[in-house]
């Protein structure tokens, strides 16, 4: 079943296209990733499904609900983890995660099983009582990825959830991801390669707003007749510019 | 619900800052004992407690509008309204989630202030609680400032506006420290345009008991009042959308 049908999808800023005429289905459960150079409008697509921007033209369907027509209607199953860590600094990593339960309107013992149950998927345990201000990045991106999960959404976008983080926290975060498979609709922006290719069932490349390519990894890498999937994704950038 | 959990997160994020303890509730402590110590010693009429506790109280108001206009400014940096925009929390839940938690807090620092101003001389007058009734408009003014200018500036920005020039406007064009009548001119007209010595003067005319001199000070104060909350609302709603 289709979780996403994008159609037509555009922004403009004044004389900028950002996202031009973007056309894609993405399936329920389905990890899907949006990579591209800075610039490509990954973040501006993730901004027009998630309600935050409306588009200059087109529309998209997240179940079947339009974003133009019915945003309050799609906040109530999707979810962010935007790119910068988005926590309350002052309050303890748990408080963080009740502000979001109250958001939801959760009961009290709603939110304390959702507490535990999201704590022991992202082992958050030896952070739950520290101020998340002073926590590490990793930390702070795992407590951002928590709050995003708080409302058990269907669709949850992860807007590089990795910048920034050693080899250990990226791997781990990877995992936490990886565990998502199949009950959530993950929709990734990255600018690591390696990522994009170790996660995702399907990769949509974009640049300059327009989408180049949208396939599985080794079907990039067949297209653009390399083993390297770095190598795949230049290919795909730069032959279009030519 | 939606809207009393973010208010408690605010409520949290700014007690929970030491400088807002030290500059909103002891600051205003150390002016009042500071001044009251040069009365004991060089009496001037403008700083006898009668006088000095409703100006102090009005002033300690504007860390108000700096401690509302830094947890906005520094929510919107962190992208943490990005996300609390993504859930079905609706504008006015963001609106009064930010401002109602100042209110409680306005009103226990001027509570502070009258206290120490009792045991530095004060007379303890049923007028002290209707002081601090009318501490309530002036103290949604002061928190209307801190919307607005926590919508349209990032978090150093705010410091310099808020922690710097409206600290200071606020203590020069109040009356609280000199007569405008000595200074006059386009100073003193320049005061009387803006809220800030008119909300001393009614704060004054209230403890005094003097209850006909409250106006035209009230109308002042809920003329700026609504003209602020208007436009921060307008401007809130427009960085909302922005984002």
């Amino acid at each position: 079943m289709e979780a996403i049908k994008i159609e037509g999808l555009t922004k403009k800023y004044r004389d900028v296209v950002a996202v031009d005429n973007l056309n894609l289905i993405i399936k329920e459960g389905e990890l899907f990733s949006i990579l591209g150079v800075n610039g490509a409008g990954k973040t501006t697509t993730i901004k027009m499904l998630s309600c935050l921007t409306a588009p200059t033209e087109g529309d998209a369907y997240m179940l079947g609900k339009s974003i133009c027509r019915e945003p309050s209607a799609v906040k109530t199953f999707i979810a962010v983890s935007p790119q910068e860590t988005a926590i309350a600094p002052m309050l303890t990593a748990k408080e963080n995660l009740e502000l979001i339960c109250g958001v939801y309107g959760f009961s009290k013992d709603k939110s304390e099983a959702r507490i535990k149950e999201l704590t022991s998927l992202l082992g958050l345990d030896d952070v739950l009582g520290r101020r998340a201000g002073k926590l590490s990045g990793g930390w702070q991106r795992r407590l951002s990825i928590a709050m995003a999960l708080v409302s058990e959404p269907k669709i949850l976008f992860l807007d590089e959830p990795t910048l920034g983080l050693d080899v250990i926290a990226r791997s781990e975060l990877w995992d936490i991801i990886r565990a998502l498979r199949g009950s959530v609709t993950v929709i990734l922006t990255t600018h690591y390669m390696e990522e994009a290719e170790a996660l995702s069932d399907r990769i949509a490349i974009m640049k300059d707003g327009r989408l180049l390519v949208c396939d599985t990894a080794d079907e990039i890498k067949r297209a653009a007749e390399t083993d390297s999937f770095e190598e795949a994704f230049i290919r795909t950038v730069k032959g279009v510019s030519k | 619900m939606r809207m009393l959990t973010f208010a408690k997160r605010n409520t949290k994020e700014m007690l929970r800052d030491p400088l807002t303890v030290a500059f909103g509730l002891g600051f205003p402590l150390v002016l009042i004992l500071l001044l009251s110590a040069i009365q004991a010693n060089i009496p001037v009429p403008l700083f006898e407690i009668e006088q000095l506790a409703p100006g102090i109280t009005v002033f300690g108001l504007s860390f108000m509008t700096l401690f509302s206009a830094t947890v906005i400014s520094k929510d919107r940096g962190s992208s943490l309204l990005q996300r609390l925009y993504t859930t079905p929390m609706t504008p006015l839940d963001f609106i009064l989630g930010y401002t109602l938690p100042i209110i409680p807090i306005s009103v226990a620092q001027s509570v502070i202030c009258y206290v120490v101003a009792i045991i530095l001389g004060l007379d303890a007058t049923v007028n002290i609680l209707l002081a601090i009734v009318f501490i309530l408009p002036v103290s949604i003014l002061y928190v209307a400032m801190g919307l607005l200018f926590g919508s349209i500036l990032n978090d150093k920005q705010v410091g310099g506006i808020c922690g710097a020039l409206l600290t200071n406007l606020s203590a020069w064009l109040s009356g609280v420290w000199f007569d405008l009548e000595l200074v006059g001119g386009a100073f003193k007209k320049i005061s009387y345009a803006l809220p800030f010595v008119h909300a001393v003067e009614m704060e004054r005319a209230v403890l005094s008991g003097n209850f006909g001199e409250i106006f035209p000070h009230l109308w002042w104060v809920l003329g700026y009042t609504a003209v602020t909350m208007i436009l921060a609302v307008l401007f809130f709603l427009r960085q909302m959308k922005r984002q």
